[in-house]
C-alpha cells in the first residue's frame, strides 16, 4: 500500500511539472500577448491541484488538505484577476498583433460606441 | 439603462450619491463570514471549537474595520448543482489543459485566436463574475473586458479560426452560465433557465 502510495504521489508529482514545463513551452511559442496569457496563466489550475493531490499523500496527513485547498482556492481565485488586468491592459495599449486574430468582436463594440459618442456630441460632419 | 427589478442584484457601488458608505448587514454577508472562519481554521490547522470562535471573533472584528462593498447574494444554493459543476469543471479543466498543451507544442505561431462577445442571460454581478472566474480558469479562454450594462463578456479565445468554432465557443460560454445559475442563481433566474431548458436541464438548446 505503501509503495502504492508512493508511485502515485510520484506520478502526480511529474504529470504536475509537466503542465508547467509546457506552459513554459507555450510563451516562447504562442504568437502574440494575449495568446501567450493562456499558457501564463493556466498550468496553476491543474499542474497546482496535482502537485498539492501528490503533497497530500506523500505527508499522509489530512491536517494539511485544508491548507493544500486554501492555497488551490486562491490561486483559483486570483490567477484569472491577473489574466484579466494583463490582458484588459494589453488590449487598451494596442499590445494585440491583428495578424494571430481570426474576429475581434470587442473592436466592433468599442466601434460602435465611439460612433454612438460623436453622435452623442453634437451632427456629424456634413458630407458633400 | 437598469430594469427596476435587476437593481437588487447589482453590487451597490461603495458609495452611494449622497456619499454615505453602504455596509452590509450580518444577514446579508454571514455566508462570507463562515467562509473567513474556515480559512481561519484552516491556516491554524485546528477546527476544535475554542479556534473557531476566536476566527469568528476576529472575521467580524476585521469586516468591521475595514468594510468593502457589500456583496449581493442570490440567496439560493443548490450543492448538489454545486458538486456536479465542480466535477464538471475538474473534466473540462483537465480536457483544455491538454487542448493547450498541444496547441503550445504542436502548434505554437500558427495558432488564430478570436476575441468573442457572449452575451450573457443573467443580471447579477455575481454570476457575470462567476461565469468569467470559471471560463478563464479553464483553460483556452479569458475575459478581455465587460460590459457591465448589457452583461456581456468580451473574451479572447484561443484556437477558434472560423466561424463555426465562434459559435461553438459562445454556446460553452452560456452553458458554463447555465450551471452557474443552477448552483447558486437567483430564484428568478433559475426558472427562466429551467423554463429555457426544460426541467430536467439535460436538453441543451441551441440559441
Amino acid at each position: 500500500m505503501d509503495a502504492f502510495l508512493d508511485v502515485l504521489a510520484a506520478v502526480f508529482l511529474i504529470i504536475g511539472c509537466l503542465l508547467s514545463l509546457v506552459a513554459g513551452i507555450g510563451l516562447m511559442t504562442f504568437p502574440d500577448l494575449l495568446t501567450r496569457l493562456h499558457a501564463a496563466t493556466k498550468p496553476q489550475v491543474l499542474g497546482f491541484l496535482l502537485i498539492f493531490i501528490a503533497l497530500a499523500i506523500h505527508l499522509r496527513s489530512w491536517a494539511v488538505v485544508p491548507v493544500l485547498a486554501l492555497a488551490w482556492g486562491m490561486q483559483l481565485l486570483t490567477a484569472p484577476v491577473s489574466a484579466h488586468m494583463i490582458g484588459r491592459s494589453g488590449y487598451r495599449t494596442k499590445h494585440v498583433s491583428h495578424k494571430s486574430i481570426y474576429s475581434d468582436e470587442l473592436a466592433e463594440a468599442i466601434r460602435a460606441v465611439e460612433a454612438e459618442q460623436r453622435h452623442d456630441q453634437g451632427p456629424p460632419p456634413q458630407q458633400q | 439603462m437598469e430594469t427596476p427589478n435587476s437593481k437588487d442584484q447589482r453590487i451597490d457601488d461603495a458609495l452611494d450619491p449622497v456619499g454615505v458608505r453602504h455596509r452590509a448587514t450580518l444577514r446579508e454577508e454571514w455566508p462570507l463570514l463562515v467562509l473567513l472562519v474556515l480559512v481561519w481554521g484552516a491556516l491554524w490547522r485546528d477546527f476544535s471549537p475554542g479556534n473557531l470562535l476566536f476566527g469568528a471573533l476576529i472575521a467580524v472584528l476585521i469586516t468591521t474595520l475595514f468594510p468593502l462593498p457589500p456583496v449581493v447574494l442570490p440567496g439560493r444554493l443548490n450543492l448538489w448543482y454545486c458538486f456536479k459543476l465542480f466535477l464538471w469543471f475538474l473534466r473540462e479543466v483537465a480536457a483544455a489543459s491538454v487542448h493547450v498543451s498541444y496547441l503550445a507544442l504542436f502548434k505554437g505561431r500558427a495558432t488564430r485566436s478570436s476575441l468573442i462577445a457572449v452575451p450573457l442571460r443573467t443580471e447579477s454581478d455575481l454570476i457575470v463574475m462567476t461565469v468569467g472566474h470559471v471560463l478563464t480558469l479553464i483553460p483556452g479562454s479569458f475575459v478581455v473586458d465587460v460590459d457591465r450594462r448589457s452583461s456581456t463578456l468580451y473574451l479572447h479565445y484561443a484556437d477558434t479560426e472560423d466561424e463555426q468554432a465562434v459559435e461553438r465557443a459562445r454556446s460553452q460560454i452560456r452553458d458554463i452560465e447555465r450551471r452557474l445559475i443552477m448552483a447558486i442563481g437567483s430564484k428568478n433566474e433559475y426558472e427562466a433557465i429551467k423554463a429555457e431548458c426544460g426541467p430536467k436541464f439535460s436538453a441543451r438548446k441551441a440559441q
